[in-house]
């Protein structure tokens, strides 16, 4: 992956806990210039930073530690960094989850990660349509259904503490937040990057809001 | 929602039954055929290699590279994976999800390890089924249909979905390639019994069969190849035809 080009610059966070070919080449072909940064240092001057994830909540943890990751990750947010974490990497943004008791999260939006409360099967495996809260920089504008279904794999969902970081909920067999956010930072249960047209259109929309940083009213 | 799962067969990085679509430039290439399955409205994808010299392996690992630049749908690799390591490289290459067949009713220890490894969502164990002829269940069969087992297949489903299998691709040897429908009752057994999502393969032939894997085999995904292969119906007229008999699908 390459930075040549005019697009913003994402930091895709290698952590040895995902796949990140499918991420970065969806942000390359919506124009970002993609760095793959396995240490902090190889995230600075970076406009956003992309938290992919797939595997166990603790040794996620582990291995964002490991990589110096967790302070940097928890200054950026402080600094207004936009922050996107995906699957797991949503789930690592809370203060702890029911999957590895005792480890504690990024902590950059309030709450925890449950199992998921279903009567169907768990692993939740396919695609779902998401209810969006209105304002959220992520929601599509217009579009049928298809526009707002993405594909997701998890058996595990975040918890906001605050209502108010709720950005989407979607069901199975039970209502679950299926993107959340706070201040500079957003999370998505579900693979933008694995769900077609829906998911490139949800990481273009990310970039623009990373282009053009929304007005947050005093 | 019930996903509508393109299968294609690989053969040392090419596709073994091309599909004539007007607009491609190479109907042999895999990629090619993967994206525009995408572009259809394909849920997922399964590439089933059947490359049969070891030698000549290396040509899935790039084409799993390939396909994960381009498609922006999940897809499975399924077909001579006999090793973790075999299982890591098409993984760390870009696949989503793996798919065991023979080598997990050789070594079931080789499911729990790998689901421990790379995670349940990510494997998946394929049954070849066959009616037993005194109608005492179904028997798993390998290599195609060829070599029994003495496995029931219901029970093996159970034991694979316990030792990790994240999902379970159920495909009738009674029915593969005769067009007569899903064997929705094998289907409906194996879902009964495994508490993970199973795909239903093997006998697709009209429209209604994909709603009938659903509402009578309570399935959670359909696979198909010959019958998008052969342009008899789009991803699009399956899911349709789907909608129409009451199966939520992405349209």
């Amino acid at each position: 992956m390459t930075e040549a080009g005019a697009g913003p610059v994402v930091a895709l966070l290698d952590y040895e806990m995902s796949n990140l070919r499918s991420a970065g080449k969806a942000l390359e072909r919506l124009g970002a210039r993609v760095r793959v940064a396995a240490r902090p240092d190889e995230t600075r001057g970076a406009d956003a930073i992309v938290l992919p994830g797939v595997g166990r909540f603790g040794a996620a943890m582990e291995r964002l530690a490991a990589h110096g990751f967790v302070d940097m990750l928890r200054g950026a947010a402080d600094g207004g960094t936009p922050v996107l974490g995906i699957c797991l990497g949503l789930q690592l943004l809370f203060d702890e989850s029911e999957e590895s008791p005792g480890v504690p999260g990024l902590g950059l939006v309030p709450g925890r990660v449950e199992r998921l409360r279903t009567s169907l099967k768990v692993p939740h495996i396919g695609w779902s349509e998401v209810d969006w809260r209105e304002g959220s920089v992520l929601a599509p504008a217009a579009g049928g259904p298809a526009e707002r279904t993405y594909y997701f794999v998890h058996s595990y969902a975040c918890v906001p503490g605050d209502p108010d970081d709720v950005r989407g909920m979607a069901t199975h067999g039970s209502a679950f937040v299926a993107a959340a956010g706070r201040g500079s930072v957003e999370g998505v249960q579900f693979h933008p990057e694995k769900s077609s047209g829906a998911g490139l259109a949800l990481l273009g929309r990310w970039l623009d809001a990373v282009r053009h940083p929304p007005v947050v009213p005093a | 929602m019930i996903r509508v799962i393109p299968c294609l067969d690989v053969d040392r990085g090419r596709v073994v039954k091309g599909v004539n679509f007007v607009d491609i430039r190479d109907a042999g290439d895999p990629v090619e055929l993967a994206a525009r399955y995408d572009a259809e409205g394909a849920d997922e994808l399964v590439f089933l290699d059947i490359t049969a010299t070891h030698e000549e392996r290396d040509t899935i690992v790039h084409l799993v590279e390939r396909t994960a630049e381009k498609v922006f749908i999940p897809f499975t690799i399924g077909g001579g994976l006999r090793t973790e390591d075999d299982i890591r490289a098409v993984l760390a290459a870009g696949a989503d999800k793996v798919s065991l067949n023979s080598a997990a009713v050789r070594d079931p220890d080789l499911v729990e390890r790998a689901a421990m490894r790379f995670g349940d969502q990510c494997i998946v164990v394929a049954i070849d089924a066959k009616r037993r002829a005194d109608g005492s269940g179904w028997e798993v069969y390998l290599a195609g249909g060829r070599q029994e087992t003495g496995i029931e297949a219901v029970a093996w489903a159970a034991e694979a979905a316990r030792r990790g299998a994240g999902e379970l691709l159920v495909t009738s040897m009674d029915r593969d390639g005769t067009q007569a429908g899903f064997d929705t009752d094998l289907l409906s057994a194996i879902a009964a019994a495994a508490p993970v999502p199973v795909i239903a393969s093997g006998g697709a032939g009209t429209l209604e069969h994909f709603a009938q894997a659903v509402t009578r085999g309570h399935a959670d995904a359909v696979l198909a190849a010959s019958v998008f292969h052969d342009g008899v119906y789009s991803v699009g007229e399956v899911k349709a035809a789907m909608a129409r008999d009451g199966v939520p699908v992405r349209r």
